[in-house]
């Protein structure tokens, strides 16, 4: 491995990384703008020029890979000197409209002007280069020219990522300008990354801009549950409310990028239709009521069916959009407590929904197929309930995160459900099926809970409370053991850590991991892969 | 002395292949097929120290051994031909009356690095010289000396023609090959060179026009009797663009080391007008001014012009008397590497227009004193830190412009105008206009 000795900290480089890389071991900062390790070496900015001894020239960090006993200077007067001159000449033709910019707080000319430059400007205001600006270029992507630094990381995205090739440069010297071909837009499923990667703010998302300043969000990491890909992400969000998704590097997953559906997922977890209360149906209508009411009601429903039809006359239906751990509580507490071992999965994509890409789209819009099935659930068993209830045989059916009436149709929903006795929901959101539930549950969406999902490939991801879901809506593996105390009196774990830890010790895929472990990038399923 | 390069001026038609042939005409190519192996005729090469005329001034053979022996890609020779350096029209003229000459150095250079393809990167408004160079390719393929199986000694070359379209950068070495495969012309980040990762990923010779039309004579003659020619360490026949406020501008071949008051007052019959010599501009417009007291002690070579504090680029030899306005011409310069900055390095994107706005004002009087400290100060932060070197280009005429011509600067700013623009001979005169007459 190389020896490297950056501003005297020798380091161990792998072969073949480059000196920002290398630097960022030690923990030493490279301003940069064009490089991006997921794209190709443009060295365009001249920003990451540092002092290499024996090089007659600043070499560009980003294009050079370390060598054994390369010595390299990154706060040298020369280095500093470039520095400050690459500022000053990214500035001289910047409009410097911070106020109104919507990447303010998270933009790196205003980062690197303070901790590289400070310096006044030596060029007048009234002789800036005027360019475009708030061009709505399509795909969401708002396009200031007069802000752009002409990195070209956002035509490399999609000249080497999407090979879609949207944006290009036009003109020629301080007069180079992003944009789109005349008379064409961007087009492509993957267009907000260009946001993302733009270091400044000429390019900025049309749903997001204007909507929070970035210094009030917080970001919390998770799992964007738009498809059984499981891109890792951040969730961005202030006082309960999600403002904006942007992809987390996770190599084995996503690595740098995520879509454009799963980036603008999020509205609907925070719809009108939000769940807050615990219903009953009375005289047709749903009515609010307690938890203690609800769980009190339920339990004794379920005691009633048990005792007078026998424990298999109550069936649960577990969606694929429901965690590991809710999957988990849920098929415990039917086989264990209740001693019901009727039990289905639905993993459910809407018609019409985009298909597999090369990239990161998945036909399947769940995020946890593959988690049911880690579990031992049938992968399907619709029918099979379907048939036992048309036998007579099943009479009370808990549906967690499975908008039965939408996905059958109503008219199938009637036909084959319409015979049950009792019909218990636990979701989100105010569906469908909820309208023909005997009683609803409320709980929380994904960025409301501790977790995970297991993705298409098997990795299992975590996810981190943003923040506590609506009104009395409870996370549903809380509910779960709420119900199986009135069920039983029985205290069963609650928090998806130690619910996590029982599903490790008794699902053979889960043997050996824990919630705590899975680490930023998750982990893969153990044991035997279904 | 005898003419080499420019012998067309002695030979009538020299462009047409019989006339060429009876004059010598791919007999070096003959000699380089059949009684030379690929390394012999780069040991000459080198041994002929023949530096390249594009500008760099780098030795020939040595870039030609740098392409790799047993590559495994095909292997490209690149002729350039984009000819846009301001005050430079040699190859220009030779492609118009010698295309064989090039034809024939291209071949000899194919045979040397095991290259199949030449392309001939022609600059956008060459249009008659590409049409001689076609004809001239047509008239030796129906010959046998382009194609397959030249004069039947089993070695194949295919030589195309590319135009440009109007792009100074588009002569930047590895500018140059990403315009020929299709792309804007943005210089290449270097390592990889082009010698090892040039046209299409291939391995890359790219010489300019005049340096291939000295191969032939090499290989016919000799590397000693071309290192007679002028300085040992920099040798040859050269051609010099004269132009500016001279009797007589115009290209001339001269040897190596030619003294540059020489071919001012004797080669040039003199400053126009009798007057007195201002400032001469050794090697096209991208390299700094000497002051007239500089530029007679000058020998035209590539060693003698650097040891002297400019570079010798192009020879593009840009003459000014003392009716120049330095300002406007130093306006002029900046005018023009900002209207060519690709726009892909920072400091030479931003930098080019902020001169050029300083230079603009200060012409116009409406600059300030402290602005000649931030001209030389902007350019002092261009250079050496872009890709290519067009930002030195612009910051070695400023850096010299402006100390050398202080005076003249600051006689701008004091009066709130420029001095020049009272008289009627130099109302309108900046050197770069002149030159381009």
């Amino acid at each position: 491995m190389p020896k490297v000795t950056i501003d005297g900290t020798e380091i161990d480089a792998p072969d073949g990384i480059n000196l920002i890389q290398a630097a960022e071991r030690a923990g030493i900062e490279i301003p940069h703008y064009c490089y991006h390790p997921g794209l190709s070496v443009v060295g365009n900015c001249r920003m990451c020029l540092v002092e290499v001894e024996k090089a007659p020239k600043l070499q560009i960090a980003c294009n050079t890979r370390v060598a054994d006993g390369m010595i390299v200077h990154t706060r040298s007067e020369r280095t500093i000197r470039a520095q400050k001159a690459v500022l000053e000449f990214l500035l001289i033709n910047h409009p410097i409209d911070c106020p109104v910019c919507d990447q303010a707080g998270e933009c790196k000319l205003q980062d690197y002007y303070m901790d590289y430059d400070a310096q006044a400007s030596r060029f007048p205001l009234g002789k800036k280069n005027k360019k475009g600006k708030a061009l709505d270029v399509g795909s969401g992507v708002m396009l200031d020219q007069e802000r752009c630094i002409l990195c070209a990381r956002c035509t490399r995205f999609f000249d080497e990522i999407t090979h879609t090739s949207e944006l290009a440069i036009f003109e020629r010297g301080d007069h180079c300008e992003v944009d789109v071909y005349p008379g064409r837009k961007i087009d492509n499923k993957y267009a907000g990354n260009v946001v993302d990667i733009c270091p400044v703010g000429a390019l900025t998302e049309k749903d997001f801009r204007f909507r929070m300043r970035v210094w009030y969000l917080h970001r919390t990491p998770s799992v964007c549950a738009g498809c059984e890909r499981g891109c890792s992400i951040d969730i961005y969000h202030h006082r309960g409310r999600i403002y904006r998704y942007k992809p987390r590097y996770n190599p084995a997953v996503n690595g740098f990028w995520m879509c454009d559906e799963g980036r603008h997922g999020f509205p609907a977890l925070q719809g009108e239709t939000r769940l807050t209360v615990p219903l009953v149906q009375e005289k047709d209508r749903l009515v609010a009521e307690t938890w203690a009411s609800a769980l009190r009601r339920l339990a004794s429903r379920i005691r009633e069916f048990g005792s007078a039809n026998g424990a298999n006359s109550i069936g649960a239906v577990i969606g694929a959009q429901s965690t590991n751990e809710e999957a988990f509580a849920l098929k415990r507490l039917m086989v264990d407590t209740i001693g019901s071992d009727r039990l289905a999965t639905v993993s459910w994509s809407p018609p019409g929904a985009s298909g597999d890409d090369e990239l990161l789209i998945r036909a399947n819009k769940n995020p946890n197929t593959r988690g049911l099935a880690a579990l031992g659930l049938p992968a399907h068993g619709l029918d099979v309930l379907a048939n036992a209830v048309a036998a007579g045989e099943l009479k009370m059916l808990i549906v967690m995160r499975a908008d039965l009436v939408r996905i059958l149709g109503e008219e199938q929903f009637v036909r084959r459900f319409g015979a049950l006795d009792y019909m218990v929901v636990l979701d989100t959101d105010a569906n469908e099926t909820c309208q023909m539930a005997n009683q609803v549950l409320p709980i929380a969406a994904y960025p409301e809970l501790e977790g995970s999902f297991t993705n298409f490939q098997g990795r299992v991801q975590r996810l981190s409370q943003a923040f506590p879901p609506p009104g009395q809506a409870l996370p549903a593996i809380e509910a779960l053991a709420r119900l199986g105390h009135a069920l039983d009196g029985g205290e069963r774990p609650s928090s998806a850590k130690a619910v996590f830890a029982e599903m490790a010790a008794a699902e053979s895929c889960f043997r050996g991991l824990s919630l705590e472990a899975l680490g930023p990038n998750g982990a893969e399923l153990a044991g035997p892969n279904p | 002395m005898e003419r080499i390069l420019t012998r067309w001026i002695d030979i009538p038609d020299l462009r047409h292949l019989n006339v060429y042939e009876a004059h010598g005409g791919y007999q070096a190519l003959r000699k380089a097929l059949f009684d030379m192996t690929p390394e012999e005729i780069i040991n000459e090469v080198k041994a002929s120290n023949l530096r390249g005329r594009g500008g760099a001034a780098f030795p020939t053979g040595v870039k030609w051994s740098f392409i790799p022996k047993d590559s495994k890609k095909p292997v490209y020779v690149c002729c350039n031909a984009d000819e846009s350096e301001p005050g430079t029209f040699a190859n220009r003229y030779q492609l118009e009356n010698d295309p064989h000459g090039i034809i024939e150095g291209i071949l000899i250079t194919c045979r040397a690095v095991g290259a199949h393809t030449c392309y001939v990167y022609l600059r956008g408004e060459f249009n008659l010289q590409k049409r001689r160079l076609d004809e001239a390719i047509a008239e030796a393929r129906a010959k046998g000396y382009v194609g397959r199986n030249i004069m039947g000694s089993g070695f194949d070359v295919e030589i195309y023609t590319h135009r440009g379209a109007g792009a100074y950068i588009c002569g930047e070495e590895t500018g140059l090959l990403e315009s020929l495969e299709g792309k804007r012309a943005y210089p290449r980040n270097r390592p990889p060179f082009p010698a090892i990762q040039g046209a299409f990923g291939c391995p890359t010779v790219v010489n300019n026009v005049e340096t291939l039309t000295n191969v032939p004579h090499i290989i016919m003659r000799g590397a000693d009797w071309y290192k007679s020619i002028g300085p040992e360490k920099s040798p040859g026949p050269k051609l010099f663009c004269l132009s500016g406020h001279v009797n007589k501008p115009g290209l001339y071949e001269l040897p190596m080391g030619y003294p540059l008051k020489d071919l001012i007052y004797e080669v040039g019959g003199g400053i126009l007008g009798g007057k007195k010599l201002k400032a001469v501009i050794p090697g096209g417009s991208s390299f700094p001014v000497f002051t007239a007291e500089e530029a007679v002690k000058v020998n035209m070579d590539f060693d003698s012009v650097r040891a002297a504090g400019s570079l010798m680029g192009t020879a593009g030899v840009m003459v000014m008397n003392e009716d120049t306005c330095m300002v406007d011409a130093l306006r002029t310069i900046a005018h023009f590497y900002h209207h060519e900055s690709c726009g892909q390095c920072t400091p030479c994107r931003e930098g080019c227009g902020w001169i050029e706005k300083l230079m603009i004002d200060l012409e116009a009087g409406r600059g300030r004193m402290e602005d000649l400290d931030i001209l030389v100060d902007v350019a002092s932060n261009m250079e050496g830190n872009t890709i290519c070197v067009l930002a030195d280009s612009l910051a070695m005429p400023v850096k010299s412009f402006v100390p050398k011509f202080r005076d003249e600067f600051e006689e701008h700013v004091r009066l709130g105008r420029c001095p020049f623009r009272e008289t009627e001979t130099a109302g309108k005169g900046h050197a770069a206009a002149a030159a381009a007459r």
